[in-house]
């Protein structure tokens, strides 16, 4: 389960938000949309205890799953190495990672289906291919939370369809507590059972992902105009995503 | 690659790993029996053996052949002495470089070295030896170490370019301290005490300081050998790395006061012999790659090997002992030289 109740965190005199209270049970995944600026990365960084709370208390396992947006870039360890890295806290201060260890490892590659990255060197790889490792690490945990610091954002569309589908899957096996971070409404519609709006002003809202997702709350969130529009599905039936309405946009033929 | 693939081929690596170890291990002995046999009176390997093996056998028996006290009481002290520090300061260097995430530092760039030298001289100027030395050694050189990690520390980040110029400047800061020593050290007794002492030397070695060095140096290198898992997780990003559970504060002062103990020793008993810890480690990373699991067990034979060479070279070249550190530097400044050009050649690139 993953808590924060009445958390404020304020840089000087500047108070980033204030009075945020959510949670998520085991079996729901939450994502947290706001704009650039409004403390999404402060409020994860807090949620893991980097950041310091100036009031309030957090709640998240130990050892949280955290997926880092950029993480052990300098490393020059193969994928599997890197995977194995998630049983850290299992193996005390003079540990050293067990076969066992390395069976959960493979497992958590096979459920993301980075495999084939067992043996590339971690340095070397794209970045799409690093999200996948940086995920099955934090199965490797065992962790019930899993935390991901805006897992889309530095992928091109194809590994970003990917990650979604992984996050979905991940959502439905209902066993963890899942907390993500977008600039995408869509993806949230994609992969997310609640949403946490930060609102201007330091407020938040939340509340499941059909009353949060919706033109008028998109709309006062970013500033700029929101709307639905109808796309095809996977199997060709009609789903609604929702974009910013700017004047540029080619109209239909 | 599937995963049975990648097994297959980690089967070939540690063949290939077991092959390189052993290559170590046979490069290292063989360092130790040529240094044993070479001098100016020189002894061949056979005879080695065969003095070696009898005072296993037989360890009360009085030494009477000329050889036998060459090899028993001048020459193996100081070979198992030289073997042990380069030991000690290879695997230093290998644990600061994983712990700053750059193969660029080293006790001796760090100031560590200067600091424990500043802690020896103070205390052959008051008159001590022996065991306040070497703890005035070890203190000093944890001062260093803690204050190049608290000059280099800016926002909570410790970027590759501060931790050098910190280790520069605190480096610089010692070495005035000791300067300050000689000068007002007595011209008669403990000036050249100290400034021999300095030079680097095993030369004084016996068996009496060997057994003073190797408590702190086992110790070290002990410690630093069960934390090699936590040297690559170190090796992550702080935050990544406690997200996993990892307390990297806690964990790098463990492998600090393993470091400050291993170059305190070794200050203690031979003076600043540099370089050490930081071409051995770099060699070893060559052969066995960048995981502490292989690469601290490769420092530690490498630099045994490396630094018995390099001694036996300094007491065989020339008539007079030419200074350790001195035939250290002839050959580091080059290797560090060709390190950083590379290194950063490597930083733009990407």
């Amino acid at each position: 389960m993953i808590r924060l109740e009445n958390a404020s965190v304020s840089f000087g005199s500047r108070t980033l938000f204030s009075g945020i209270s959510f949670t998520v049970p085991v079996g729901r995944s939450m994502a947290i949309l706001g704009p650039n600026g409004r403390g999404k990365t402060t409020l994860l960084r807090a949620l893991l205890g980097f950041q310091r709370l100036a009031n309030g208390t957090r709640s998240v396992p130990n050892v949280a799953g955290y997926v880092p947006q950029h993480g052990a870039s300098q490393a020059k360890f193969t994928g599997l190495d890197v995977v194995i890295m998630g049983r850290a806290a299992k193996l005390g201060l003079f540990g050293q990672p067990r076969p066992e260890d390395r069976a959960a490892a493979e497992q958590a590659m096979m459920e993301v289906g980075a495999c084939h990255l067992a043996d590339l060197r971690y340095d070397r790889m794209s970045g799409g291919q690093r999200q996948m490792i940086l995920i099955a690490r934090a199965l490797a945990t065992e962790s019930p939370a899993l935390v991901f610091d805006e897992p889309t954002s530095a992928l091109d569309l194809g590994n970003q369809a990917r990650t979604l589908e992984l996050l979905n899957m991940l959502r439905l096996r209902r066993d963890k507590a899942i907390l993500f971070t977008t600039h995408d409404p869509n993806h949230a519609l994609a992969a997310a059972d609640d949403v946490l709006l930060m609102m201007p002003g330091g407020r938040e809202i939340h509340g499941p992902v059909a009353e949060m997702i919706e033109p008028d709350r998109l709309s006062e969130l970013y500033g700029v105009a929101m709307r639905w529009v109808e796309v095809s599905g996977p199997t060709g039936e009609m789903r609604r995503a929702i974009v910013p309405a700017f004047s540029g946009m080619e109209a239909a033929a | 690659m599937s995963i049975a693939a990648a097994e297959r081929r980690d089967r070939r690596l540690a063949g290939l790993r077991i092959g390189a170890f052993g290559a170590m291990v046979i490069v290292l002995a063989a360092s130790m029996l040529f240094a044993i046999g070479a001098g100016r009176y020189s002894i061949d390997v056979p005879r080695i053996v065969e003095i070696l093996f009898a005072r296993l056998m037989n360890s009360g028996a009085p030494l009477e052949q000329m050889d036998e006290r060459i090899v028993l009481l001048v020459r193996l002290p100081r070979v198992l002495l030289a073997a042990l520090s380069g030991a000690a300061l290879a695997v230093g260097g290998a644990a600061l470089q994983g712990v700053f995430r750059n193969p660029l530092v080293s006790p001796q760039v760090l100031g560590i070295s200067q600091g424990a030298a500043f802690g020896g001289a103070l205390a052959i100027l008051f008159g001590y030896a022996g065991v306040v030395l070497l703890g005035m050694a070890f203190a000093l050189g944890l001062v260093a170490l803690v204050l190049v990690g608290l000059l280099a520390r800016i926002n909570g980040r410790t970027e590759v370019i501060t931790v050098i110029l910190a280790g520069m400047i605190v480096g610089a800061l010692f070495a005035a301290l000791v300067s300050i020593i000689q000068f007002i050290a007595d011209p008669n007794t403990s000036l050249p005490a100290i400034v021999y002492w300095l030079m680097g030397s095993f030369s004084t070695a016996t068996w009496p300081r060997l057994w003073l060095a190797v408590p702190g140096m086992a110790l070290g290198l002990v410690t630093i050998w069960l934390l090699r898992y936590r040297l690559n997780l170190l090796a992550l990003e702080e935050q990544e790395a406690r997200s996993l559970g990892v307390n990297p504060d806690r964990e790098r002062w463990y492998i600090f006061i393993a470091i400050s103990l291993m170059t305190g020793t070794s200050v203690a008993v031979a003076g600043i012999i540099g370089w050490i810890g930081l071409v051995v480690p770099h060699a070893a990373r060559i052969l066995v790659g960048e995981d502490h699991r292989a690469l601290i067990p490769a420092s530690a034979l490498l630099g045994a090997a490396y630094l018995t060479f390099i001694d036996t070279l300094a007491r065989t070249l020339t008539a007079a002992e030419i200074p350790l550190g001195v035939l250290t530097a002839l050959i580091g400044a080059p290797v560090f030289a060709y390190l950083l050009r590379r290194h950063f050649r490597e930083a733009n690139r990407t």
